[in-house]
């Protein structure tokens, strides 16, 4: 049986004569991170994914009823909200990672960072919004397409 | 080596759909039928055996997941890493197992 050599986590890096500071501990805390996040993603993930493709009528079924029925429960707005926080920075953290890697030239790692840290803020504030500011039955749209507790 | 390739390459596909994920669903928003019009528009076979592949992805992703942790913090777990790999496949060939039939019912079955 083949082993690997025993894996480290990261360290802060010493520092160099030709650097004014360390980095600190930001790297191992990142990488804690995403062994933490990743374990209660699966489980929100897998959830979800249940709860939306697998139970029910599966991925035909989904529309805004089905939508605005889910989020009438405070419990699936907590369960939404954790999975889009803990989702959006395990997959920044790992894009980052990645970017790190195979970016080499400084001006286009800078940018490719660039682009995703505004990619991550516009989807976490814009998806948050959404959770929280969501009207299950909007005045003006027709019933038929509202849940059923709408007209209730 | 290969499947810490396909850990990065699910990781960054799983990332992308995510992004679209959350603007589409943002539509609810602004109003029942722009949600209904753009949601209808992934219901057909194509995009379903998409939504397929963006799960095994998924799948895979969770499940070597828990095994880099293993390996990370377990005492024996570099030295059983490989056969953890086989089990990681065992299980994902379980829950697609589980899955699949039910979803591809849902996207090529009648009503």
């Amino acid at each position: 049986m083949t082993t690997i050599a025993d894996p480290k986590a990261p360290r802060p890096p010493r520092a160099k004569p030709n650097r004014l500071t360390t980095r600190g501990n930001t790297e191992l805390y990142g990488w804690v991170f995403m062994r933490a996040s990743g374990v209660i993603l699966l489980v929100l993930i897998f959830g979800h994914l249940f709860v939306n493709l697998w139970a029910g009528g599966g991925v035909k079924a989904i529309d805004f009823g089905f939508v605005a029925g889910k989020w009438a429960n405070p419990i699936w707005q907590v369960w939404d909200l954790l999975m889009l926080w803990l989702a959006m920075i395990h997959g920044t953290n790992g894009v980052r990672t990645i970017i790190n890697d195979y970016a080499e030239r400084d001006g286009v790692r800078l940018t490719l960072k660039a682009l995703l840290y505004l990619a991550f803020a516009i989807v976490v504030v814009l998806g948050t919004l959404v959770i929280f500011s969501f009207d299950p039955c909007p005045t003006d749209a027709p019933a038929n397409l509202l849940p059923s507790f709408c007209t209730a | 080596m290969w499947s810490w390739v396909a850990h990065r390459v699910t990781g960054v596909a799983i990332f992308f759909f995510l992004l679209v994920h959350v603007l589409d669903t943002s539509l609810v928003r602004v109003s029942p039928e722009s949600y209904n019009d753009v949601i209808g528009t992934y219901k057909n076979p194509i995009m379903g055996l998409g939504e397929a592949g963006l799960v095994a992805a998924i799948v895979f992703h969770a499940f070597n997941g828990i095994r880099i942790i293993l390996v990370d913090f377990w005492a024996k777990g570099p030295k059983y890493q490989r056969l953890m790999l086989w089990i990681v496949l065992g299980l994902f060939v379980v829950t697609m197992a589980g899955f699949l039939p039910r979803h591809l019912m849902h996207v090529f079955g009648g009503e």
